[in-house]
């Protein structure tokens, strides 16, 4: 069994890395992203796939993290890759791995079984490996509610997007507006199914306000974060998803009267003129927990 | 393992090393040159030999050009080469004595 803990820690930043570049490897972490993704797909040329994987092998086992999530993207199902990156991924003793390219449960069923094999080769817990899927086409987005929901380990979901734009024939200049479905279908599926969403990478690097508001706009859809790609991008999206000093008074108010008010067997009650119950508190929780990871609450909940 | 055929990797940039290797008839031959030899000769001298040693490589020419690269990153790019040199890039035994 997975952790519930585990599958639902905080990822409001996923910061690719190539699982090939030393200086990244070793550095990465210093930025303080909730997770890494060491690449071994796209950031790895095709005749350097089997370097990388020394690489990523000897980082894992050497480097402390200091307790940022460690995942790695594995090469697609249809390359030469895939199996071996699942090996060394698993051998390594990585958190979790991100599918490129998934497009319906069978893919995930596929890897999963891939997974359990090289678990039970490397001597690991059985099922202890977590799953995220990268949906880079129409039909994966379409096929977002069986992905989240195809097994145990998944905890999530993740738009890639230069790949499905590629596919719809659009270019990104339209302000996102050629991804608000695709956005919508997967935030949806992934509340649906109770995984995680992910919204994709910013490209355009110099762009730090277009990224900002990308960011914004991605958080008020209920999404719970966003791939990186440069450590430059940090910040903003931790700025963005951290909560507001109200917010956090409001959450902690709500956290204290939902318990009190247990304790003395009373399942609803008013706060300020507004009803309030046991269905306030996730929210509230998952507020004290943002901010927290920002720094900005100290209290004692 | 026997090294077969002469085989490289890693790269020149900051914090890699470029590691080649090469058939060779007695022991194993090394040649390192790295900005921080006189602090860390020693350390990658001997990282180099341990890998080849667990590698079960007993004759080869060992080339090193480092640029400040950590131990992990060492012993990845021997080990790569060494693999690269024999052919073999999948199943790798990770984890047990030959990686």
């Amino acid at each position: 069994m997975i952790s519930t803990d585990r599958k639902n820690r905080l990822r409001r930043s996923m910061m690719f890395l190539s699982a090939q570049r030393p200086n990244l490897i070793r550095d990465s972490y210093l930025f303080a992203p909730d997770s890494l993704i060491f690449d071994l797909e796209d950031a790895v040329a095709e005749n350097q796939k089997d370097s990388a994987r020394f690489s990523l092998y000897h980082a894992i086992k050497n480097i402390d993290y200091h307790g940022v999530e460690r995942l790695v993207r594995i090469n697609a199902l249809d390359t030469p890759h895939w199996q071996e990156d699942i090996r060394v991924s698993v051998a390594a003793g990585i958190d979790g791995i991100r599918i490129a390219k998934c497009e319906s449960a069978q893919d995930v069923h596929t890897v999963e079984t891939a997974v359990a094999a090289a678990e039970e080769e490397f001597g690991r817990p059985i099922g202890s490996v977590l799953l995220m899927a990268a949906l880079e086409s129409p039909l994966a987005v379409l096929n977002a509610l069986e992905i989240s929901k195809a097994s145990p380990r998944m905890f999530g979901i993740a738009l890639s997007g230069g790949d499905f734009r590629r596919c719809m024939r659009t270019t990104g200049k339209g302000g996102g507006v050629d991804m608000f479905t695709a956005r919508g279908l997967m935030v949806l599926s992934a509340r649906a199914a109770g995984v995680q969403c992910f919204d994709t990478v910013y490209t355009d690097l110099d762009d730090l306000e277009g990224f900002e508001k990308e960011t914004q706009l991605i958080k008020h859809m209920g999404f719970d974060g966003k791939s990186i790609v440069n450590p430059r991008q940090i910040k903003i999206v931790h700025k963005v998803f951290a909560p507001s000093q109200e917010e956090i008074q409001e959450a902690e108010r709500v956290m204290i009267a939902i318990r009190e008010n247990a304790e003395k067997g009373i399942g609803i009650f008013q706060m300020d003129g507004k009803m309030l119950d046991i269905a306030f508190m996730e929210g509230a929780e998952r507020t004290i927990a943002l901010a927290k990871a920002s720094g900005l609450y100290k209290g004692d909940l | 393992m026997r090294i077969e055929h002469k085989a490289m990797a890693g790269t020149l940039e900051s914090s890699d090393v470029m590691v080649t290797v090469e058939p060779a008839e007695q022991g194993i031959q090394l040649s390192i040159t790295s900005p921080v030899i006189r602090q860390f000769g020693r350390a990658i001298k001997q990282t180099a030999l341990e890998t080849m040693e667990r590698l079960g490589v007993i004759d080869a020419k060992v080339t090193i050009v480092d640029q400040g690269a950590l131990d992990c990153t060492l012993k990845a790019r021997l080990e790569s080469a060494v693999y690269r040199s024999v052919g073999i890039t999948e199943n790798i035994p990770w984890g047990r004595d030959n990686v």
